[in-house]
């Protein structure tokens, strides 16, 4: 096992390095997006209901029937693999994000209306910071699942992690399978103490 | 394209119900082996506060690790095949259900139990009609979580050896067949989403004290 990791470490760092980017890839996206969804719950209440329905709707679709149902589109590659991961990234953001803007005391944001803020000042001053602790949560949730996913879409030749995985599987190699878990589980459980870490420092 | 799948449905239409079978069989399976561990666990983990203390943390620990790993590490332990797929399963599968039950339980009021206790409801009396009530929302919501995870999951296990719809999906991958994409990506979701619907439905039976 060892001696697999002398021997191949460039192939290794090489796959994780492409999962690094899949995953940073994704995440970026996938903020964007929550974050326009959800100033546009904000903003128009009653879309609400709806758009955190169909999110969910969307990541109770296992990610392998999603890849394989968006290649005929957008083809084999890194490209579905993002879309896919970004779409199901918007159900765990969409979602905590708007519970922890809910759950900021409506008092507060009442007493800031009353003051003059418009609906923009109110979010971006006064519910956004309050709100930090869900919407962290909410990032290192989806972070965590992008990292697993993301093994998965090796199988549409989007690299990564998973394609360590899948070699060792058709090769039969023990080597490759293990590192490929230690690999991927390790960087999950890392980007998780990372961000808590971040979190940590932001609030202080 | 639309050619081609009604093409693959008249001639492998005993396999394509195959797969779906088998899919459905072993997610059932899995789902009842991970409520069987799981609900009781989290029972045992509110009762007894040095359990919880190190078997939460482990299964959050779990949760973490991408199910693909799970899934391809049992290989060394267990070869391939239906019975690693499905021990991969039910191990998936436990830590929804058995944090959820956790957290139901621990979040219901205190002085509700202390009513029922003084009310002259025995400890058994408490657990059927307060305790377990009052958690089971959370507990559903856990079982969804994980019959969702199942279902992909077991589309996943179809890479070692398990049989389902993932074969078709897998095959479809390696021949770059849309028509065999299709079918089997479309078959996954709507039996993922009918699971969690079906999951739901059942809440709604057995809360409907809420709805009236």
């Amino acid at each position: 096992m060892i001696t697999y990791v002398v021997k191949y470490y460039d192939k290794l760092l090489g796959a994780l390095g492409e999962h690094l980017v899949l995953v940073g890839l994704t995440l970026v996206f996938s903020l964007i997006l929550a974050a326009a969804l959800t100033v546009l719950c904000v903003y128009v209440k009653r879309v609400e209901a709806a758009l955190v329905g169909v999110c969910s709707m969307i990541y109770s679709i296992p990610s392998i029937a999603l890849f394989a149902m968006l290649i005929p589109l957008s083809g084999l590659g890194k490209t579905t693999a993002v879309i896919v991961l970004t779409l199901y990234n918007q159900y765990l953001l969409l979602r905590n994000f708007l519970t922890g803007l809910h759950e900021v005391d409506r008092g507060i944001t009442e007493a800031a209306a009353g003051m003059g803020m418009t609906t923009g000042q109110t979010l971006l001053r006064v519910q956004l910071p309050l709100a930090r602790e869900a919407i962290l949560s909410g990032i290192r949730l989806a972070a965590v699942s992008t990292v697993g996913i993301a093994t998965i879409a090796a199988s549409i030749n989007a690299g990564g992690l998973g394609s360590i995985l899948f070699d060792g599987l058709r090769t039969m190699n023990m080597n490759k399978i293990l590192w490929g878990s230690i690999l991927s589980a390790g960087l999950a459980l890392l980007l998780d103490r990372a961000l808590i870490a971040a979190g940590r420092r932001a609030s202080r | 394209m639309f050619a081609e799948m009604a093409g693959y449905f008249q001639n492998n239409m005993d396999d394509f119900l195959r797969a779906i079978a088998t899919h459905a069989a072993i997610s059932a399976l899995a789902l009842f082996l991970a409520a069987a561990i799981g609900i009781p666990a989290g029972i045992l983990c509110v009762r007894h506060r040095g359990v919880q203390r190190w078997v939460v943390p482990l299964f959050q620990a779990l949760r973490i690790l991408p199910s693909l790993a799970v899934l391809f590490l049992l290989i060394p332990v267990l070869g391939t095949g239906l019975l690693p797929a499905l021990v991969a399963l039910v191990l998936l599968a436990v830590p929804s259900i058995l944090l959820n039950t956790v957290a139901g339980l621990l979040q219901t009021p205190e002085f509700m139990l202390e009513t029922a206790a003084a009310c002259g409801m025995t400890r058994g009396q408490i657990w059927r009609s307060v305790w377990l009530p009052m958690a089971l929302p959370m507990i559903l919501t856990g079982i969804k979580n994980a019959v969702t995870e199942i279902i992909a999951s077991a589309t996943l296990a179809a890479k070692i050896g398990a049989g389902g719809l993932g074969e078709i999906i897998f095959t479809g991958l390696g021949l770059y067949r849309f028509d065999l994409l299709l079918a089997g990506g479309l078959t996954v979701a709507l039996l993922s989403l009918l699971a969690a619907g079906s999951v739901s439905l059942l809440g709604r039976l057995l809360m409907r004290y809420k709805y009236v």
